[in-house]
């Protein structure tokens, strides 16, 4: 017996390779494949790389993420104490093996208990170091792995995420481009999460409520330095 | 809850849903919750319909290629270590999963919202087979309580009030306190959110649906703004991917245009708040994610769509838009259309997946105003293929005979111009005497269907044919 696989694509082709020569057809698919047009990227972020901080830092916003800037990321750690006290959060956290992180002094600002590795749901606190921004949307771009285990992004009460303002590009392309320097052509992490704002549903007679499975508050930090 | 399908019985379905008191109240919520949102979205980005004409575009050469793009994605997802399964009905679907879950001894399975899902009626398969399926999209989960279906393809929930969210809560959530405050709609969310959250922890498999595939890399995509899909995917050993054939898309780029119309043409948002690209299973070293990526991509009649006039359908996202601003679905909600798939892209697909003899009905749920095709982000020319069905449908004679009937009387007279003026001067000034002052009619002989619901506009004393007489003689007169 012919298996599925085969009977949906052979009718698939009964029509799309109905006009003889298929090689023309291939060729397109592997262009399109290789070289991956770009197609329209709309004018809103194609700024210079200070106004494109400043674009991303005002979208973050308006999808009610909270963002503060800090000059280095030895002033860090007292940033994040500093949300935690003001919001009246325990001064414990969830945070993966990012070095950017792991090496700050964090038990020199305001005896903050760091708890390593992924989330099992029990913490209220999660920290983790996007790997870019995304100006046009507000959009943090975070890779899986051990560095910023997934499970912290969606677990925890309060997601605080520390991003470098080098980082920040205006489009989504522009940060395809860096995974692909990263991992190279074709491939990707595991996981690669696109956040915009807090989690939230309108699922109740369409009434926008913050905080439905994910996160009910993000909070970014921009690096400056 | 066993899924009935009742599209061949549209008519009735649409009248009770006119009856219902507390249907026509949730149903002002789509046209306030939605429209004006996508308007907003739309008019805060100049190049939102050059954006659509690429994500036509796009679509149109991937199912000019799908089986060149299926085979490249194949292979990636295999190369990422995850493993590919292709259903050609809704029965293999069904049990490729089952037999993935009984590998793993699977008890309960998270499912992130899949209208493909429900479209294979998964869930009371896997309960026959004593395998808990637990649904968590906040919406989903209201109806899975409820017994239902969904009713809207992005909101699934959207026929319910909130009263009944919480007696559905106060009915199944025994365990917690009798004397809970449960008034506002920020407690139900709170509620959903501690009960789920067990559920999500304890879960050994999850199955979410998929936005896109990706050819170029191996990647499934989905988009939530909940979190309910990326913890349904992470925590279990387990993902099952469950897509249609046509999903596929060639790169990250041209995914990253389509995105773009999306949201904004769903809910209204520049970009939902969870969009996640997922590729294979968990790798060497990651502390968190599944062991095992499982995709089924199911045809179930799509194949046959290829090469026929329908095919534009397939470039379809499920972005709810079309039905958001549909005159018929505000009327009669989503449940009247009987099947997985309500509004205009329901009254096209329908058919064209479960044949026109049981979803021929559906097509004939249109006035044809055209907002349909002129919200659609991928420009599918949904009031041109309902036009199609319903030519079929008179063709192969399932319209009933005094519908044939009707429509032949009325075509014997449009086709004599001197005959059809004769009648129309005497039946219009006999119509305009019933509405007399108010212009309008309330009942009226044999009209009951259309009257019981709406006022018929009552005509001008005589024909337009005769006003434009007078009027051209007027006019010589005055020369």
């Amino acid at each position: 017996m012919m298996s599925s696989r085969d009977a949906i694509l052979g009718k698939i082709r009964s029509v799309t390779a109905a006009g003889g020569d298929d090689s023309k057809r291939h060729e397109a698919v592997e262009d399109r494949l290789l070289n991956h047009p770009s197609g329209t990227i709309p004018a809103r972020a194609q700024l210079k790389p200070k106004a494109q901080i400043e674009l991303f830092c005002q979208q973050a916003e308006a999808v009610q993420t909270s963002v503060g800037h800090v000059k280095s990321y030895a002033s860090v750690p007292k940033a994040v104490a500093d949300y935690l006290r003001e919001h009246n959060l325990p001064a414990e956290f969830r945070m993966g093996m990012d070095e950017r992180l792991n090496d700050l002094s964090w038990d020199k600002a305001g005896a903050l208990e760091v708890k390593s590795g992924p989330s099992d749901g029990n913490d209220l606190i999660g920290v983790s170091h996007a790997f870019g921004g995304i100006a046009e949307t507000g959009t943090l771009l975070m890779l899986s792995g051990e560095d910023n285990p997934t499970t912290v992004n969606f677990l925890p009460e309060t997601h605080i995420v520390v991003l470098k303002a080098g980082d920040i590009v205006g489009d989504y392309e522009a940060l395809w481009s860096e995974v692909r320097t990263k991992f190279g052509a074709g491939e990707m992490p595991r996981t690669v999460n696109w956040v915009t704002g807090p989690s939230r549903s309108g699922d109740i007679q369409q009434t926008m409520l913050l905080g439905a499975h994910g996160p009910r508050s993000l909070h970014i930090i921009v690096v400056d330095g | 809850m066993t899924q009935i399908i009742t599209t061949s019985n549209f008519k009735s379905n649409a009248r009770t849903a006119l009856d219902d008191k507390n249907l026509q109240k949730a149903l002002t919520h789509v046209e306030r919750g939605f429209i004006g949102k996508r308007r907003s979205a739309m008019d805060a980005l100049p190049e939102f319909d050059q954006l659509r004409d690429n994500a036509r575009d796009i679509k149109n050469h991937t199912l000019e290629n799908l089986d060149l793009y299926l085979e490249a994605y194949e292979e990636k997802v295999t190369k990422s270590g995850g493993k590919v399964h292709w259903a050609a009905d809704a029965e293999e679907a069904r049990n490729q999963i089952l037999k993935i879950c009984r590998d793993v001894g699977a008890k309960t399975v998270t499912k992130g919202k899949s209208m493909i899902a429900e479209e294979i009626g998964i869930n009371d398969f896997l309960e026959e087979n004593k395998i808990e399926p637990i649904e968590t999209d906040l919406g989903e989960y209201i109806i899975q309580l409820r017994g239902e279906t969904p009713s809207h393809i992005i909101a699934p929930a959207v026929h319910v009030l909130k009263e009944q969210v919480e007696e559905d809560f106060r009915r199944v959530h025994t365990h917690l306190p009798e004397a809970r405050n449960l008034e506002e709609p920020e407690s139900l969310l709170d509620e959903a959110r501690k009960v789920l959250r067990e559920k999500f922890l304890n879960a050994d498999v999850g199955i979410t649906g998929a936005n896109f595939l990706i050819a170029e890399t191996g990647t499934s995509v989905i988009v939530t703004n909940e979190g309910n899909g990326d913890l349904t995917q992470i925590l279990p050993k387990v993902h099952i991917v469950l897509a249609s054939i046509e999903k596929i898309t060639p790169t990250l780029e041209d995914v990253s245009q389509i995105l773009r119309v999306l949201a904004r043409s769903a809910t209204g948002q520049d970009m939902s708040v969870y969009t996640t690209f997922s590729t294979g299973p968990r790798r060497e070293g990651d502390p968190d994610g599944p062991e095992e990526y499982h995709v089924i991509l199911l045809d179930n009649g799509r194949s046959n769509m290829i090469g026929s006039e329908f095919q534009d359908m397939l470039r379809c996202i499920r972005c709810g838009s079309c039905m958001n601003h549909c005159p018929v679905y505000h009327a009669v909600g989503g449940h009247a259309y009987g099947w997985v798939y309500p509004g205009p892209m329901g009254a096209v697909l329908t058919p064209s997946l479960m044949g026109i003899k049981d979803g021929g009905q559906l097509p004939n749920a249109s006035t044809f105003c055209g907002r349909c095709e002129a919200v659609c982000p991928m420009r599918i020319p949904l009031p041109k293929m309902m036009r199609s069905w319903r030519e079929r449908e008179f063709e192969k004679h399932l319209n009933p005979s005094l519908q044939r009937w009707g429509l032949k009387a009325w075509a014997y007279f449009a086709k004599r111009p001197k005959l059809y003026h004769l009648a129309m001067s005497f039946a219009i000034p006999v119509l305009s005497k019933i509405g007399w002052k108010k212009g309008r009619i309330k009942s009226l002989p044999f009209a009951g269907g259309w009257t019981k619901y709406r006022d018929l506009p009552a005509p001008e004393s005589r024909t337009f044919q005769q006003q434009w007489a007078q009027r051209e003689a007027l006019k010589q007169e005055a020369k």
